[in-house]
């Protein structure tokens, strides 16, 4: 089956740091992956390397389909006037020149993706009104409208309360489950851990990709960050933490089923 | 007093001042709904500066004062393009930059229009505009103008849209948000130089933010937004227009200068629409 996503071996190299060295891994369809690494490791440069922005110094990037891209957070006035729906539209045909010409198919089309994402409620408010979680469903929305083979999210749980968050990544299994590679960014992979199927850790620059209980474990973090980690599993709960050596290192509290 | 006396319709300095006027509110007002929302109203101000610089080199080579303007507004938006746009503050220092070159242009080339040209009156026609002194064929030429203008703004209307709600999205989804970007700016030179030819260089920014501000304030939509913006600069130019053909008789034997009446309905416009907005 070819991989919805393939890295191989690349390197980003941003104002003449290295940011990103030898990393790759890859996606079948329908994986369900997080990316997780704390701020600054490079998590959102992989994305945009994937989308095309950055270029690799080294390496290459191979997809088998159209992606879709989901922001954090779009930065607009809550009084632009673009109601939920005319922006699920615009991933259709926001892309196209000319004035757009209403359609009965594309418009079923949107009522489609509305409800596929449960956002049919607030389909007639202005987008700047809606709390996080309703815009993120809205920004999906956008992104599937053209049927990727793969779906990119930067830190969508970033601004959500736990119970936003725990719907928007069922949704995102929904999706996965219709066969869409899913690879969401993260600083925190508590949430994630039930849910995701894969993980690509990064950490000094580079990756550790696998199955969660293969990559979140002692030896291989230890090796990734260059300096000792424990993972330890506490009543449910996994533990990243800095050893001795780890003064710059970053404290992760993580939790498995 | 008549609504319209008999003579507004028939004189050609009107006629040809109304179809000016059109033309610049209808481009403008479309047009600025997209400089409002990406926040370019600076920059829509710098390139009508630089075309100040057009306007008055018009005077000085004896040729359309459309292409002086436009000339020189199109060198405004390439010069915005190369120092820079990458960054939201950068995009101020560039307009900033482009703007003080233009003007300093200006100065120099008012200044030769009076000492080679003696055209006094140069500098008021192309800072404030003279709507009822405007060449005859002018209203044709602008007409033509801002149809073009909202005929490529028809065209680049959904991408543009899409880069103006999110660049990164907008690229993500394959959009080329720096070709948009350039090809943005040059309807805006065109826009702020047909406004110029309305109201004068200074205050063609009047026509482009004011009327797409206050319907960005009342409309549902983007494109009813444009739309509104576009009726109500219209509003506003043939208001003008009116009031100061009226003008005549309240001062007898002068007119009060069209761009006031055009830039205090603008105003008025744009307070009555935040005032519904917020009632």
């Amino acid at each position: 089956m070819t991989p919805a996503l393939n890295v191989e071996g690349i390197s980003v190299a941003l104002g003449g740091r290295e940011v990103l060295r030898d990393v790759g891994f890859s996606l079948a369809p329908g994986a369900f992956c997080g990316l997780i690494g704390a701020n600054g490791s490079g998590k959102t440069t992989l994305l945009r390397t994937i989308l095309g922005f950055t270029a690799p110094s080294a390496g290459r990037v191979t997809l088998g389909g159209a992606v879709g891209y989901v922001p954090q957070k779009l930065q607009l006035d809550p009084d632009m006037p673009i109601r939920a729906r005319d922006f699920v539209e615009l991933g259709l045909n926001g892309h196209r020149f000319g004035f757009p010409f209403p359609s009965r198919a594309r418009r079923a089309r949107v009522e489609e993706l509305l409800s596929a994402v449960d956002a049919k409620t607030f389909a007639d408010q202005r987008i700047g009104e809606l709390s996080g979680g309703q815009q993120q469903r809205v920004l999906i929305a956008h992104a599937l409208i053209r049927e990727p083979k793969l779906l990119l999210l930067d830190e969508p749980l970033a601004n959500l309360d736990l119970r936003a968050a725990a719907e928007i990544i069922a949704l995102l299994k929904r999706v996965a489950a219709q066969g869409v590679a899913v690879l969401i960014s993260a600083h925190d992979m508590n949430p994630l851990l039930r849910a995701m199927d894969r993980i690509v850790y990064l950490a000094n620059g580079r990756a550790a990709s696998g199955k969660t209980q293969d990559v979140v474990r002692t030896e291989v973090l230890s090796a990734l960050y260059g300096y000792h980690i424990d993972v330890i599993r506490v009543h449910e709960r996994i533990l990243v933490v800095a050893g001795e050596h780890g003064a710059h290192g970053h404290e992760h509290v993580a939790a498995i089923p | 007093m008549m609504l319209l006396q008999p003579g507004f319709l028939a004189s050609v300095p009107v006629q040809n001042a109304l179809l000016i006027g059109a033309g610049a509110a209808l481009l403008s007002g479309a047009a600025g709904v997209f400089t409002v929302l990406r926040s370019q109203s600076f920059a829509g101000h710098a390139l009508a500066d630089v075309s100040s610089a057009g306007g008055a080199m018009a005077y000085l080579l004896g040729i359309s004062p459309l292409l002086g303007f436009f000339s020189l507004s199109v060198l405004g938006a390439l010069a915005l393009e190369v120092i820079g746009t990458r960054r939201a503050a950068e995009r101020d220092l560039a307009a900033g930059i482009v703007l003080g070159a233009g003007m300093g242009g200006t100065a120099l080339l008012l200044y030769l229009d009076v000492t080679v040209k003696g055209s006094a009156g140069a500098a008021v026609s192309v800072m404030f505009g003279s709507l009822f002194a405007a060449p005859p064929g002018l209203g044709v030429a602008v007409a033509l103008g801002a149809l073009a203008g909202l005929l490529g703004l028809g065209l680049i209307y959904r991408p543009l849209l899409l880069a103006s709600l999110d660049s990164e999205l907008a690229k993500a989804d394959g959009v080329n948000t720096r070709l948009l970007g350039t090809a943005y700016l040059l309807l805006l030179a065109l826009a702020v130089t047909l406004s110029a030819m309305a109201v004068g260089a200074i205050l063609s920014t009047a026509l482009l933010i004011g009327p797409a501000a206050a319907a960005l304030r009342l409309a549902h939509s983007p494109a009813a937004a444009m739309g509104l913006a576009a009726l109500l600069g219209l509003f506003c130019a043939w208001g003008g227009v009116w009031l100061a053909y009226q003008s005549y008789g309240w001062t007898p034997g002068h007119v009060w200068p069209v761009s006031f009446f055009i830039t205090a309905l603008v105003l008025a416009v744009y307070a009555v629409a935040s005032l519904v907005r917020r009632g």
